[in-house]
């Protein structure tokens, strides 16, 4: 397979033309990218790659010429030249002039990508150690916010499960946004520095924690586009990845509004108590999405401890809500109090303290998560 | 005690040696075990990246090995390599009977390997090695690191203060002790290209040490140079870093522009074409090396003005660049070539670092940048300049120099042999790398989504058989050494030119203890 995939690659570079290259498999070029900086990025990166390859097929060429023709081997006489000005100050003038000819396009390419002008939407996109949270920054301060985690699961990772389609590349809550909309995203981190990158949006921003940078988008199609995390932000940095749907406006406004009733109902919900059933099965899911990465998918543990038969587990209520609303000081066992809803959070806990044979019996309400919150 | 003493005898020959090629060679092989090391790290990454899903190791530990590749392989194996190098051979081409400051040069060898066992050792620590890549952005490298942290920072300590010494002593080697008459303008040109090293090194390992130390005051006495919360910034540590890191990769490429220079001009049996324009090439490019840092961080937000002047700058270097490649290929010219191991290795050179430049140039361009940046496509640049460019023209230096070195001679055969598996092995490992970073694989990733299997699984067997092609170069040199077959004269190779060629093979314990005349008519070689 090897040696045909190298063929392949071979035989598809020298023959066929750029704007064919994409394959859906064994892709070899850039993405071409759907918006209109995408685009103009996509024929800079092809201007200046048969820019080289001309002048590469030229250099190479007279090299080759003299090692098939000069050789010792033909019984030539080499040579004595070894300088000459004139030529010098050619080959320095020519290169710089091509370069101005690569500067122009690129200035203006760039200019365009720094133009966050005028956006209609704006994002509030912040790393975490490893999810991403968007917020939707809203006039009148009614923000919509959520977290998006990697929704391959750890037995697909582990190898045990058979591969998805989009294996490590699909999240459990996209980030929506309308479609032929400028769309802002202000970019920051809650941790380590990420970036977030997106190919066929053509925007990598990276992520500091403390400080907001900006990119934009305005994407002319509907679709699913998805990206990675790009700068090294520890243990699982391969592990946070990004997915973008791009939707119709129409679509979009139901998207926002049913996203406002959730947190509505949110709020209404940890008034409430709920059985334990309920709670064991969304603490599953949220153990799955949220912990399982770190602890382990049986809560044997990983980088973190395992909570099977843990002391915080098995002990005190009020102490395992502690680590869980607000991390561990100097670990990478972050502060989800800020990241779970209240329900989530007393999912999450009753989930802990009665699987993995850590059966307590304990039940943990969201009202317990909001008395905990308030001391 | 007789002019002509030989070494001493046992341990304390090489532990409280003065003579600098007893230092280059301790120096060698210091470095070859480096990149033994640093190679078998790359074999963990590249085993595990063999297939999607996590096969062998953790992705904590993944990092670690990421890190401790990239800094093994620039700190151990590539700069002592090259200043081993400088150690055998800058004394011999310019006539001077040792290196300027001998004992200092013992020290600066006899502290790096301490300073390694420190690095490696992070290995077995609580919380492992560093893990943090070998940038080590902070704040993944302070708030987040594990306490091994302290060990890395100490050891980046030593390693500079070695660097710096290194650097001095060579400087003042080139300054003092040139023989009469060998001018500036008559120097090899791996001593031109070693000198303008130096200055780089003892300029930017400063301010290394100033970032690491920043860090040391961040994670141990409440400073906040690199956080945000204090009133500090992130950034500032990528922009500290990258004064030091981008003159850093032509420290590591203009040794080996200078080992290039030499090597193709004796193959080719014709001088060097262009001579003054490759020292002026090779000084432009270390002064452009200043102005370009932030071409690593074109993603981190700078303003427009910012990025506009570090495209530009960065563009600039290419024309210093094109101007030492033409004058290669017009050395070519005409010439009489032969293809003997350390040619071919010259030319795979010359080949494989025009790709990693004009990739470089590709990356140059700022938008175009957002693309490729912290993707594979930027691995597969860097490894087609520091190992196709670097270690080629090292390997070939070896092969060039080993019969002056040993008075043996190398088999030519086997030579040819660990080129090409060297050449194809790296070809197949790095070429599809573009393919993935332009697809959109982001690098230092422990496993990547299903489209990329194809070209990973390509890539690791091609990162094997280079892996394995330099336990052939170990099997060369050793061969070589032990059962080489003797060389009778001093010039080994017909077309080579130099001071080095005039000394008996293997080179005397003391070479030029009487200043060689140098030929008004000679120049450069």
């Amino acid at each position: 397979m090897n040696f045909k995939t190298v063929a392949k690659a071979c035989v598809v570079s020298l023959l066929v033309s750029g704007p064919t290259w994409a394959l859906a498999q064994n892709q070899i070029n850039m993405a071409k990218g759907v918006t209109e900086v995408g685009a103009q990025i996509y024929g800079l990166h092809m201007l200046i790659f048969w820019i080289c390859a001309v002048i590469g097929v030229a250099v190479f060429a007279v090299m080759f010429y003299s090692i098939i023709y000069h050789r010792k081997s033909r019984g030539v006489t080499p040579a004595q030249f070894h300088d000459s000005t004139q030529v010098e100050i050619i080959w320095t003038i020519i290169p710089f002039l091509i370069l101005i000819g690569m500067a122009v396009p690129a200035t203006s390419t760039l200019l365009e990508v720094y133009n966050t002008d005028d956006a209609e939407i704006d994002i509030l996109i912040t790393g975490y150690q490893w999810k991403w949270k968007y917020e939707y920054l809203d006039e009148q301060g009614d923000n919509v916010a959520f977290f998006s985690n990697l929704a391959t699961s750890q037995e697909e990772i582990y190898n045990t499960d058979a591969k998805g389609a989009n294996y490590l590349l699909s999240v459990d809550e996209p980030m929506v946004i309308p479609v032929d909309t400028k769309v802002r995203f202000l970019v920051t981190a809650n941790d380590v520095i990420h970036s977030w990158w997106v190919p066929e949006l053509a925007v990598k921003r990276d992520a500091i924690p403390g400080f907001i940078n900006e990119a934009w988008t305005k994407v002319p199609t509907e679709g699913v586009y998805r990206g990675q995390c790009t700068e090294l932000c520890g243990a699982y940095h391969g592990f946070m990845p990004i997915e973008v749907h791009a939707v119709s406006r129409e679509e979009y406004d139901a998207w926002l509004a049913a996203k406002r009733s959730e947190k509505v109902a949110q709020t209404a919900a940890a008034q409430q108590a709920l059985g334990f059933e309920e709670l064991m099965a969304s603490g599953e899911a949220v153990y799955r999405a949220q912990c399982s990465a770190c602890h382990g998918a049986q809560g044997e543990g990983g980088v973190g401890n395992a909570i099977a038969g843990s002391a915080i587990a098995l002990g005190e209520v009020a102490k395992h809500l502690e680590v869980g609303i607000k991390g561990v000081a100097g670990t990478a066992m972050q502060a989800f109090g800020g990241q779970l809803s209240d329900v989530d959070m007393a999912a999450v806990i009753t989930y802990q303290r009665n699987a993995f044979g850590n059966n307590t019996g304990d039940i943990v309400q969201p009202a317990d998560v909001v008395n905990h919150k308030q001391g | 005690m007789g002019a002509h003493h030989g070494p001493a005898k046992g341990m304390s020959r090489w532990l409280l040696t003065t003579n600098h090629k007893d230092i280059g060679t301790m120096y060698l092989w210091f470095s070859f075990a480096m990149f033994i090391l640093g190679g078998a790290f790359a074999m963990v990454i590249r085993a595990e990246l063999f297939q999607p899903g996590m096969q062998l190791v953790e992705p904590g530990f993944f990092n670690q090995m990421t890190t401790l590749h990239g800094l093994v392989m620039v700190f151990g194996a590539i700069m002592p390599s090259f200043v081993g190098l400088a150690n055998w051979m800058i004394p011999m081409m310019i006539g001077a009977p040792d290196m300027a400051l001998p004992r200092m040069n013992n020290w600066s060898f006899w502290i790096l390997p301490p300073s390694f066992l420190m690095l490696a050792s992070t290995l077995f620590m609580e919380g492992g090695a560093p893990a943090f890549g070998w940038t080590f952005y902070a704040p993944l490298s302070t708030t987040y690191a594990p306490p091994s942290v302290t060990f890395f920072i100490f050891a980046i300590h030593i390693l500079g203060v070695s660097s710096i010494m290194g650097s001095i002593n060579i400087i003042a080697t080139v300054m003092n002790m040139r023989a009469p008459g060998m001018s500036y303008m008559k120097m090899p040109l791996f001593v031109w290209t070693w000198l303008i090293t130096a200055f780089l090194l003892v300029a930017v390992m400063p301010v290394l040490a100033g970032a690491v130390t920043m860090m040391l005051m961040d994670i141990h006495f409440g400073t906040s140079f690199f956080s945000a919360a204090g009133g500090g910034d992130p950034v500032l540590f990528q922009h500290v870093f990258w004064f030091f890191g981008h003159p850093e990769v032509y420290i590591i490429i203009l040794p080996a522009f200078g080992v290039v220079s030499q090597i193709i001009p004796a193959f080719s049996r014709k001088p060097l074409f262009g001579y003054a324009s490759m020292v002026y090439a090779t000084a432009s490019i270390a002064l452009l090396s200043f102005i370009v840092w932030a071409h690593h961080m074109y993603t981190v937000g700078m303003p427009v003005a910012g990025e506009l002047f570090f495209m530009y700058a960065t563009m600039l270097i290419a024309v210093p660049t094109g101007v030492k490649v033409f004058n290669w290929i017009t050395t070519m010219w005409r010439g009489a070539l032969s293809f003997e191991t350390p040619m071919l290795f010259c030319l795979g050179f010359l080949v494989l670092f025009t790709l990693g430049g004009f990739t470089g140039l590709m990356l140059s361009i700022a938008p175009a940048d957002f693309q490729y940046h912290d993707t594979y496509f930027v691995v597969a640049h860097f490894h087609y300049v520091m190992v196709a460019g670097a270690v080629f023209s090292m390997t070939a230096a070896v092969y060039y120099w080993i019969p002056k070195w040993t008075g043996r001679m190398y088999s030519e055969s086997m030579g040819r042999i660990h080129f090409w598996v060297s050449f194809i092995g790296f070809n197949i490992a790095f070429f599809p790398q573009h393919f993935v970073g332009l697809a959109g694989m982001p690098r230092r990733i422990p496993d990547y989504s299903l489209q990329f299997a194809d070209f990973n699984m390509m890539s690791s067997i091609g990162a094997f058989i280079y892996g394995a092609s330099q336990l052939l170069f170990l099997y060369n040199v050793i061969v070589t050494i032990v059962a080489g077959e003797k060389v009778g004269e001093d010039k080994i190779w017909d077309g080579a030119e130099g001071l080095e060629w005039t000394v008996p093979c293997p080179a005397p314990y003391h070479t030029f203890e009487v200043p060689p005349k140098i030929d008004a008519v000679s120049a450069h070689a």
